[in-house]
């Protein structure tokens, strides 16, 4: 019997090909439906990174409070006079908010290769590795959120209306750095070298991205640079919650279309991109 | 072929088709031991080599209804890749299968997340196979229980035996029907209590309509819980059938060998 008629006589059994990708619109919904996987998978598995640690849980606080306390006070010294305006709140921000976005790349880039006792031994939509990874991200910000927001009572004295924008600008920077996490994870699950590339793409968007310095400022003289600069989906979020949270800086429009723009662009991006080798994902190697 | 030229005179339902099934590793190998003048060539010479490992050749077979399949043969016969190309877990090479309903594989090999207790694994999993977690808080003092590890759910699964593990996973994957449902040696580590009750619950599945794969080096297991077996051997099948039959056969050949 040929292949074909192999295939019609399974068909006409109710027999459905084995692996065969499911179409995209199907695939979304499945992973919907799994969504609580994801959310438990995130919880259990950041229960478990501090749970050899002595001091538990308040290495979230603790690790964040720390990092943003050695950039304040090195950078605050580096610079001088050179410092953005209101420095502190400037910087916790693009570092906390920096921290999510990269954790996710990277966290992203390893979720297929780091998970494979899962992916081994059951199935389900692959997707759901990366989008939990980035769910974890997002669980160690929000108590970096909190001190980033006392921060701002004890720096700035007051509590402000605008900075309710931060609930948008963080659902549009969460839904951008789950389409990046999708991209990393396909990239090193079927090429693992690009892993060793993760910290490198993550140290220049550091440096290019306005954590510790005011990339308007910098190019204040090169205005078409700035024009394109402007466009890094990286300093577009920390930059839209500069403006909600510190004094002095303002949220701008163009800003705000081009943070939509890549959240949106790189969701759908990074799903079609890791959906087309859902098949592929638990090739050993 | 010979079991899909059947069909014709065969009014069964077919559950599990596979036809010319083929799966090839690729496996970046690290090169020789380093001797001599490899040892001497230094460390920048060992890129890696890329090796393929042909370890499915063009399967083919049909099971019906109500057949429960033994899948027996040497270490590195093919077996455990057939049955996770079955489950959809390896892509294949060349080929198809189709099947019914999803076969869910169990297999041995470690825990499922080494660092979270045997508890949240059986959460996890189940969640991954598409039960609510609702339903999953449910069930895990049955799976616990069926396991024999009730003492140990709030331990990490890295710090169990490879035994407790496996029946950990064996609990989760058959503490509901399945259509299909593939068991790759999982009972060879569990211990003989254990094994009473995973083969009693592998009758009952059986007998619930449901399609049971077994592979095991265990012949007696075999012949007591399945009544199709299938022997491959290097990737091919060298045997398809009655169980007796097939199993005197490859003792036969597994004699044979070790007299050599």
């Amino acid at each position: 019997m040929s292949p074909d008629s192999i295939a019609a006589y399974a068909e006409a059994n109710g027999l459905k090909r084995i692996g065969a990708r499911p179409s995209l619109w199907a695939y979304v919904k499945e992973l919907y439906s799994r969504l609580d996987f994801a959310i438990a998978l995130s919880t259990f598995t950041n229960d478990a990174a501090n749970a050899r640690n002595r001091l538990g849980k308040w290495w979230n606080i603790l690790l964040p409070t720390i990092q943003a306390g050695t950039y304040g006070l090195i950078f605050g010294l580096i610079l001088g006079d050179a410092r953005p305006d209101n420095f502190l709140p400037f910087l916790f921000t693009g570092v906390f908010l920096f921290a999510f976005m990269s954790g996710s790349f990277y966290a992203g880039s390893s979720a297929i290769t780091s998970n494979s006792g899962l992916v081994k031994s059951l199935s389900f939509p692959r997707a759901l590795l990366p989008i939990s990874s980035v769910i974890s991200q997002f669980m160690y910000l929000l108590p970096q959120v909190a001190i980033l927001l006392v921060t701002l009572v004890l720096v700035q004295g007051h509590i402000d209306w605008e900075w309710f924008y931060l609930i948008p600008i963080l659902l549009l920077m969460a839904i951008f750095s789950t389409g990046l996490a999708l991209i990393a994870a396909r990239l090193t699950a079927q090429v693992r070298d690009l892993g060793k590339l993760v910290p490198f793409f993550t140290r220049i968007a550091f440096y290019v991205s306005g954590i510790f310095f005011s990339v308007e400022q910098v190019l204040i003289n090169y205005p078409q640079v700035y024009a394109i600069v402007k466009w890094n989906p990286v300093y577009d979020y920390i930059e839209l919650a500069r403006g909600a949270l510190v004094d002095g800086y303002t949220m701008r429009n163009d800003i705000w279309i081009a943070a939509i723009i890549w959240a949106f662009g790189t969701l759908i991006v990074g799903l079609v991109f890791f959906w087309r080798a859902e098949e592929e994902y638990g090739r050993d190697q | 072929m010979a079991a899909i030229n059947n069909s014709s005179t065969d009014d069964r339902r077919p559950v599990v088709i596979a036809d010319e099934a083929h799966v090839i590793y690729k496996v970046f190998t690290s090169g020789k031991l380093a001797t001599g003048a490899a040892a001497r060539a230094g460390l920048i010479s060992k890129t890696t080599k890329l090796r393929e490992v042909h370890a499915v050749k063009g399967v083919s077979f049909t099971i019906y209804e109500g057949e429960s399949v033994g899948i027996i043969g040497s270490n590195g016969s093919g077996k455990s890749s057939l049955m996770r190309a079955l489950a959809g877990l390896t892509p294949l090479d060349g080929g198809a299968i189709y099947a019914c309903a999803r076969p869910m594989l169990l297999g041995v090999g470690g825990a499922l997340l080494p660092n979270i207790s045997g508890e949240k694994n059986v959460l996890l999993g189940g969640m991954a196979l598409g039960y609510s977690k609702k339903e999953m808080m449910g069930a895990v003092d049955a799976v616990a229980k069926f396991a024999g590890l009730e003492e140990f759910m709030d331990m990490p699964m890295r710090t169990y035996s490879s035994g407790m593990a496996a029946r950990l996973k064996f609990a989760i994957a058959a503490h509901r029907d399945h259509d299909i449902l593939i068991i790759d040696e999982a009972l060879s580590v569990g211990d003989k209590q254990f094994l009473a009750r995973s083969e009693a619950r592998m009758r009952q599945l059986r007998d619930n309509a449901g399609t049971v794969f077994l592979v095991s080096h265990d012949m007696n297991s075999i012949l007591e819980t399945c009544n199709r077996v299938i022997w491959l051997e290097k990737g091919e099948i060298r045997k398809d059938g009655d169980p007796q039959e097939v199993v005197d056969a490859y003792s036969k050949y597994v004699d044979e060998i070790s007299n050599d």
